[in-house]
C-alpha cells in the first residue's frame, strides 16, 4: 500500500510542475501509458490470487481516475494561462477611427417641408402637386388678380418666353402656391383640406431674398369653416412646428386679392442674444399671410359662394426652417456647400413623426 | 405714404399718445413701417443768447463768444459768420450728442481759447443741409428753455404701407377717417367751398370720342390769371419736406399737398405756353413728349395724353410736360382736374417706366365725386398763396360712378370671421367709414361711399367691420375633424415614392442639395439633348436664363464651387423639378447625383478609393428596387444614352426598349471640362414619375422556402474577350438547373496588360462564386461534376468563353 501512495504523491508532483502540454503528456505516458508505472501495477494484479486482487484491484483503479483527473485539471490550468498571456500580448488601438462611411444628409427644406405634412395631416389636410410653370390664369387672373391691378406688379414675376409664332399669353413661373388652391378646387368641385408645398420664384436678389424660395399653401373648404379656425389651425400648426408647450398669434389687417378679409399673422416671441425664443416674450414676428377666401375666387372655380367658404394661408418653408433650426442666410440654403449640408441637414433617420415628436432634439 | 403728425391733425381731432395712433394704424391695415420722431433727439439742445462776441486771437475766421444758457454764461468758440451779439441760438453743452455730425462734444480748445459747447446750424441737427450760419431762433425764445419746444416745425413723420386696395389712404384725409372709426379721434368735417370763377376760361377743353367713355370719363378744368408762382410758404414747405418731397414753387408745392392730402392729384400748365384748346385723346404711334422728369418718352396709340395744338403737354394722369410746366415767371395758369382710367394709366406708366405720385393714385383709382372738389379745394389755395383772378370751372364728361349697394347679413360676421360683433357696432362701423347704411328686414342695406372702388360685395364689408373692431381680438376655434378614427394616410403613391426615394439616396451617403430651378444658356443647350430649350423672357442675371432640363449641371456647379473651398470628395444630389417645355405640366421630377472625388478618403483601413461608375450604379439598383423594380429584370442599353455621358462609359436602364427609368455613368469628359472641375464625375438620373407603380399591394409575402440540406459554393473562372460584360456570363451561369443555382456571383475580374500577357491579346478572366442548393438529397461527386459541366458548356457557348486552366 505504501507503494501506491508513494506513486501517488509522486505523480501528484509530477502533474504539479508540468508546464506546458508536451510535459503534461509526457507525465500521462509515464504513468498511464501502455508502459506506465500505474499500468505496470495493474497488469501485476493478474498474478495475484483472489484476495489480493480485490484489495488491490480498486485501489490502483481509484488511483488511474485521479491522476486522470488530475491531468485534465492541470491541462485546462495550462491552456487558461496561455490564453491569459496571450491576450495580454493582444494590446490594440482602440483610440483609431472607425470605418468611413458616408454620412448622408437630407436638405433642412426637404425636412422641414416634412414635418409641416405630418402636422397637417393629422389635422385631415392632403398635399396636393401643381406645375411651376403656370399660365396667367392660375398665376392671378383666376386669385382675382387682374392684369392691370397694381397687386401684380408686386409679385416681381418671372416669365417663360413663347416661341416666335406663338400667339398664346406668355407663361409665368408660378410666384406662389397659390395657383395650387386653383386647380385643387376644381378638381375637387366642393368641400377639401389640403396644403401645397413647392418651389415659387420671384425675381428679387439681395440679402434676405432670392429669386426661388418654398412656400406651403394651405387651404380648407366647407360650408362653416370661419376665419376663427383658420386662426386654431395656424395656433395649433405653429406649436406643433416650433414644438412648444405655448404660442401666441396676431392676426392684423391686410389685404391680399385672393382672400376677403385678409390677415398677416404675428407670433409672439423674443429674441435674447440673438437667440429666437416662439411663445414667450414681448416681440411680434410676422410669419404669414392668410385669409378668408374671396368670393370671387370661389366663382372662378365654380363653387357657390353663398353656400361655400373657408380659409387659405401661405407659409414661407425656408423662413421658418431658418426660424427653427437657427439658420442664418438664405441664400446659404442653395449654396450646396458640403459642410453647410452636414451642417444644418437631417440624418435619413430623421423622418418626422408626431406620434416621436417632430424632432429628435 | 408718409404724413406727419400735424398734418392728420387737421383732419382728426385727437389726444391719443403716439404709440397708440401707430397701433391704431397697423391694427387697421395701415401697416406703420416707421415713425421718425425728430424731438427724440434733440430733447437736450436749449436756447442760448450770445451777449458778447469777440475775434479770436488767433483765427480769423473764428470768434469767441460769451453765452448765455441755462447753466450760466458759457465761452464757446465759433465759426459761423452769423454769429453776433444778441441773437438767439441752439446750445448744445459739453456731453451732448450732435446728430448731425453723429458725435458727442467736449470741453474743447481751439488755437489755444477754450470751448464749453457749441451752437448749432441746421444740419448740425439734421433738420435739413443748411450749413451756412447757425440757427437764429425768435428774439422771444426765452434762455435756458428747451429747443424742442421753440420749433413748431419738428414734427413726428409716420410711414405706412399702403395695400392696393386702399387708394383712399393715399391721402392723409383717408388716413384720418379710418382711425376715427377706429376709436382714435373725431374725424374733422371739412367743407370745401365753391370757388366762383369771374369770367369764362379762354382755353375750352376737348375729350375725344377714343377716350371719353373709357380712359378719362371726366376732366374739370379752370384758368387763373395773374398769378405769382413764388416760393411756398414756410408751413407747405415744411410740410413736403417733412415727407421727403422738395419744395419746387407754389404752384407746384399745392399740388402736391393736394395729392397727399386727400389723394386727389392735379396738374397745373403754363397757360402761356398752351395754344388754345386742350384735347385729351389717345396718343398717335411714335409721338413724344419731354415731361417734367428731364426725360423724353415715346408714346403708343395706347397711351392717353393730353394736347394742345399739335403738341403733347401731359401723359394723362402720370406726368406733366416741360413744354407747359410752370416756372418762376408763370403768370396764368390752367388748373387740371381729371379721372383717369386706372387700367390704362398702369398701362402705360408700366410700358414707360414712369413711376409718379399721381401714376400711383390713379391706377388705384380716385375718388370720383371728388374731381370737382379737388379743382375748388386747390383753387382757393392757389388764391391764397398765388393770388389771381378764377375763371369759372370747365366740366367735360360725366362722373364715372354709380351708387353701389351692398346687402350685408349682420350674423355673417359671425358666421364667416368667427366674431360676435353687434348689429348696431358693425353699422356704425360702416356710417364711420363714409358708408350709407339702412335697413330691410334684418339687413343692412349698405352704399358704398365713391372714394372706395376696392368695395364690391359682403365680403369686403365684413372685412371693413372686421378690421376696425381689431382682428387681434380674434380668438381662435377647433376646426372639426373632416373624419373620425385613425388617421388616414394622406401622400399620394408618387408623393410616398418621392421622399422614400430620397432617404434611400441619403441612406447611401448622399447630400441633399437644393439647386435654382434656371440655369444659364450654355448648361440649358448641353443638357437639354433633343429637347427645346426654356428661357426666361426675363432672367435676373445670366447664370440664371433657363429652366433647367437636367438636375445635373446645378449640382455640377455645386461640385465647382466646394472644390473651390477645397472641399474634394462630394457625393451631391437633388430630387426636383426639371422641365421640358413652356406650358404648365411640362415638368417632371427627377432624382440625379453626382460622385466627385474619393468615394471614400484616405484612412487606417485603407479602404480609400476613387468614384466610380458603380457608386452611380448602386443608387439607380437601391431606389429603383424600393420602388419595386429589380434592376436584375430591367436591360441595361448602352444606345441612347445622353449624350452628356461618356459613350462607354454609361447606360440607361429600360424597361422596354422606350421607356427609360434611369441613366447612369461616368459623365463625358468634355463635360467636366466644360465646369471646370477636377474629375472625373459619375453621375446618374433616375427618372421618377416613369417607374410604373404596382396596381395591388401586396402584404401578404410568399411563403419562404428554406432547404434543410447544405448549398455548395463552386468556383469557376472564364477567359473572355474584354469587352464581353460579365453580366452575360451571369445569365449564362443562371439559365439553368432550375432551382439549384442560388446565386452566382464575380469576384475577381483579371484584365489589363498584365491579364494580356497571361492570358493573350483583348482577353480577360472572370472569376465567379456559384451557389448550388441541392433538391432532395446532398449532392454527389459525380452530379456536381456534371452540374459544373453544363454551367461550363452553357458560358462557352453564350460567350465564348474558355473555362481558366
Amino acid at each position: 500500500m505504501n507503494e501506491i501512495s508513494e506513486l501517488r504523491k509522486r505523480y501528484l508532483v509530477l502533474i504539479n510542475s508540468a508546464d506546458t502540454d508536451s510535459a503534461l503528456e509526457d507525465v500521462r505516458i509515464k504513468a498511464l501509458g501502455k508502459k506506465g508505472e500505474i499500468a505496470l501495477k495493474m497488469r501485476e494484479l493478474g498474478k495475484m490470487n483472489m484476495e489480493q486482487r480485490q484489495a488491490q484491484g480498486p485501489v490502483l483503479n481509484a488511483l488511474k481516475e485521479e491522476i486522470n483527473n488530475l491531468i485534465k485539471t492541470q491541462k485546462d490550468n495550462i491552456e487558461g494561462q496561455l490564453l491569459d498571456s496571450r491576450v495580454a500580448s493582444e494590446w490594440m488601438d482602440i483610440s483609431c477611427s472607425t470605418r468611413l462611411s458616408g454620412g448622408g444628409s437630407v436638405h433642412p427644406v426637404t425636412q422641414v417641408t416634412e414635418e409641416v405634412i405630418a402636422i397637417f395631416s393629422s389635422l385631415g389636410f392632403k398635399v396636393a402637386d401643381g406645375p411651376q410653370v403656370e399660365s396667367d390664369y392660375y398665376n392671378f387672373d383666376a386669385l382675382n388678380i387682374p392684369p392691370e391691378h397694381p397687386a401684380r406688379q408686386e409679385f416681381d414675376t418671372f416669365y417663360i418666353s413663347g416661341d416666335e409664332d406663338d400667339q398664346t399669353p406668355s407663361n409665368v413661373l408660378r410666384t406662389h402656391t397659390s395657383p395650387v388652391q386653383i386647380r385643387h378646387m376644381q378638381q375637387v368641385n366642393g368641400p377639401c383640406r389640403i396644403i401645397a408645398p413647392g418651389r415659387v420664384f420671384r425675381s428679387d436678389y439681395d440679402q434676405t431674398h432670392t429669386p426661388m424660395f418654398h412656400q406651403v399653401e394651405g387651404l380648407a373648404i366647407d360650408t362653416d369653416i370661419s376665419m376663427a379656425n383658420l386662426k386654431w389651425v395656424l395656433e395649433e400648426f405653429c406649436r406643433a412646428f416650433f414644438e412648444v408647450e405655448t404660442v401666441q398669434l396676431r392676426f392684423r389687417s391686410s389685404h391680399f386679392p385672393f382672400t376677403e378679409p385678409s390677415a398677416e399673422v404675428d407670433i409672439r416671441c423674443s429674441w435674447v442674444d440673438n437667440q429666437l425664443k416662439i411663445g414667450e416674450g414681448n416681440d411680434w414676428m410676422e410669419i404669414l399671410g392668410s385669409g378668408m377666401v374671396h368670393p370671387k375666387v370661389l366663382e372662378a372655380v365654380g363653387l357657390d359662394s353663398d353656400k361655400y367658404q373657408g380659409f387659405a394661408f401661405g407659409v414661407g418653408i425656408d423662413r421658418i426652417a431658418m426660424l427653427k433650426y437657427g439658420i442664418p442666410d438664405l441664400r446659404s440654403f442653395f449654396d450646396s456647400d458640403l459642410r453647410w449640408l452636414r451642417h444644418f441637414g437631417f440624418s435619413g433617420n430623421d423622418y418626422p413623426a408626431l406620434h416621436s415628436g417632430l424632432s429628435k432634439f | 405714404m408718409k404724413f406727419t403728425l400735424s398734418w392728420l391733425k387737421d383732419h382728426l381731432k385727437t389726444d391719443m399718445h403716439v404709440d397708440d395712433i401707430v397701433e391704431a394704424l397697423t391694427d387697421l391695415g395701415l401697416e406703420v413701417e416707421s415713425v421718425s420722431d425728430p424731438t427724440k433727439e434733440l430733447n437736450h439742445f436749449t436756447v442760448g443768447e450770445i451777449v458778447q462776441a469777440e475775434q479770436h486771437p488767433n483765427a480769423d475766421r473764428l470768434k469767441v463768444c460769451k453765452v448765455a444758457t441755462g447753466d450760466g454764461c458759457r465761452q464757446i468758440i465759433c465759426g459761423a459768420p452769423n454769429a453776433r451779439k444778441g441773437i438767439k441760438v441752439v446750445v448744445a453743452h459739453p456731453g451732448d450728442y450732435i446728430p448731425g455730425l453723429d458725435t458727442v462734444i467736449k470741453v474743447g480748445n481751439i488755437r489755444g481759447v477754450e470751448s464749453y459747447g457749441m451752437m448749432c446750424s441746421e444740419r448740425e441737427l439734421m433738420l435739413s443741409d443748411e450749413h451756412d450760419g447757425i440757427i437764429e431762433l425768435d428774439s422771444k425764445a426765452l434762455v435756458g428753455t428747451k429747443y424742442v419746444d421753440q420749433c413748431n416745425e419738428l414734427d413726428i413723420v409716420f410711414d405706412i404701407a399702403i395695400t392696393p386696395n386702399r387708394p383712399d389712404a393715399l391721402g392723409v384725409r383717408g388716413v384720418a377717417r379710418d382711425l376715427a372709426a377706429k376709436g382714435v379721434g373725431e374725424l374733422k368735417l371739412r367743407e370745401i367751398p365753391r370757388v366762383k370763377g369771374s369770367f369764362n376760361s379762354p382755353i375750352s377743353i376737348h375729350l375725344s370720342k377714343d377716350v371719353l367713355n373709357e380712359d378719362c370719363p371726366l376732366f374739370a378744368g379752370r384758368y387763373i390769371k395773374g398769378v405769382t408762382n413764388m416760393e411756398s410758404p414756410k408751413w407747405l414747405q415744411e410740410r413736403l419736406v417733412a415727407i421727403g418731397l422738395r419744395p419746387i414753387s407754389a404752384l407746384v408745392d399745392i399740388t402736391n399737398f393736394v395729392t397727399f392730402d386727400s389723394a386727389r392729384p392735379l396738374h397745373v400748365f403754363d397757360a402761356s405756353k398752351l395754344s388754345g384748346e386742350l384735347t385729351v385723346r389717345k396718343a398717335r404711334k411714335g409721338e413724344t413728349i419731354v415731361a417734367l422728369d428731364g426725360s423724353e418718352y415715346t408714346l403708343s396709340s395706347e397711351d392717353t395724353v393730353i394736347s394742345s395744338g399739335n403738341v403733347v403737354e401731359s401723359i394723362a394722369g402720370i406726368i406733366g410736360g416741360m413744354n407747359s410746366g410752370c416756372g418762376g415767371d408763370t403768370k396764368d395758369i390752367f388748373l387740371e382736374s381729371a379721372y383717369f382710367n386706372p387700367i390704362s394709366t398702369a398701362r402705360t406708366g408700366r410700358r414707360l417706366r414712369i413711376n409718379s405720385d399721381a401714376r400711383y393714385r390713379f391706377e388705384r383709382g380716385v375718388d370720383p365725386l371728388f374731381v370737382e372738389k379737388g379743382i375748388d379745394f386747390a383753387t382757393q389755395l392757389i388764391i391764397d398763396i398765388c393770388g389771381g383772378e378764377v375763371s369759372k370751372t370747365l366740366l367735360e364728361g360725366e362722373t364715372p360712378y354709380t351708387d353701389k349697394e351692398v346687402i350685408l347679413r349682420p350674423n355673417r360676421v359671425d358666421s364667416l370671421v368667427g366674431m360676435r360683433i353687434p348689429k348696431v357696432e358693425q353699422e356704425r362701423i360702416l356710417i364711420a367709414l363714409g358708408f350709407n347704411v339702412s335697413h330691410k328686414d334684418n339687413l343692412l342695406c349698405v352704399k358704398v361711399p365713391s372714394w372706395r372702388p376696392d368695395v364690391y360685395g359682403e365680403a369686403d364689408l365684413i372685412e371693413e367691420i372686421v378690421r376696425v373692431t381689431s382682428l387681434s381680438k380674434l380668438k381662435g376655434i377647433p376646426l372639426q375633424k373632416s373624419n373620425l378614427g385613425v388617421m388616414k394616410p394622406v401622400l399620394t403613391p408618387l408623393q410616398n415614392r418621392v421622399s422614400r426615394t430620397r432617404r434611400e439616396i441619403v441612406a447611401l451617403g448622399m447630400n441633399e442639395c437644393i439647386s435654382y430651378s434656371f440655369i444659364d444658356e450654355k448648361s440649358a443647350t448641353l443638357f437639354s439633348g433633343a429637347i427645346q430649350t426654356v428661357a426666361l423672357l426675363n432672367p435676373i442675371s445670366s447664370e440664371m436664363t433657363h429652366m433647367r432640363p437636367s438636375l445635373l449641371p446645378g449640382l455640377l456647379q455645386a461640385a465647382r464651387r466646394n472644390q473651390a473651398r477645397s472641399l474634394n470628395d462630394l457625393k451631391l444630389f437633388e430630387l426636383g423639378e426639371v422641365f421640358f417645355g413652356r406650358k404648365p405640366g411640362e415638368q417632371a421630377i427627377h432624382a440625379g447625383g453626382i460622385f466627385v472625388g474619393n468615394y471614400l478618403p484616405k484612412n487606417a483601413f485603407g479602404n480609400q478609393r476613387e468614384v466610380d461608375v458603380f457608386d452611380a450604379k448602386k443608387v439607380v439598383e437601391s431606389t429603383l428596387n424600393d420602388m419595386g423594380v429589380s434592376v436584375e429584370n430591367l436591360s441595361i442599353l448602352r444606345d441612347g444614352v445622353p449624350a452628356y455621358f461618356h459613350p462607354k462609359r454609361a447606360g440607361k436602364v429600360s424597361l422596354g426598349p422606350k421607356n427609360a427609368l434611369a441613366s447612369f455613368g461616368e459623365l463625358h469628359p468634355k463635360i467636366v471640362k466644360a465646369y471646370d472641375l477636377k474629375g472625373p464625375v459619375m453621375a446618374f438620373e433616375i427618372f421618377i414619375e416613369r417607374v410604373p407603380f404596382s396596381k395591388n399591394r401586396k402584404l401578404i409575402r410568399p411563403p419562404i422556402k428554406v432547404s434543410e440540406l447544405q448549398p455548395v459554393e463552386r468556383d469557376f473562372s472564364f477567359v473572355v474577350q474584354t469587352r464581353c460584360e460579365v453580366d452575360l456570363i451571369k445569365k449564362a451561369i443562371l439559365n439553368g438547373e432550375k432551382g439549384v443555382i442560388n446565386e452566382a456571383r464575380v469576384f475577381d475580374i483579371f484584365e489589363g496588360k498584365e491579364a494580356e500577357q497571361q492570358l493573350g491579346k483583348n482577353k480577360k478572366s472572370v472569376a465567379f462564386m456559384v451557389r448550388l442548393q441541392p433538391l432532395k438529397t446532398t449532392f454527389t461527386d459525380a452530379e456536381l461534376e456534371a452540374i459544373s459541366k453544363k454551367i461550363i458548356s452553357r458560358v462557352e457557348k453564350m460567350t465564348g468563353a474558355k473555362l481558366r486552366s
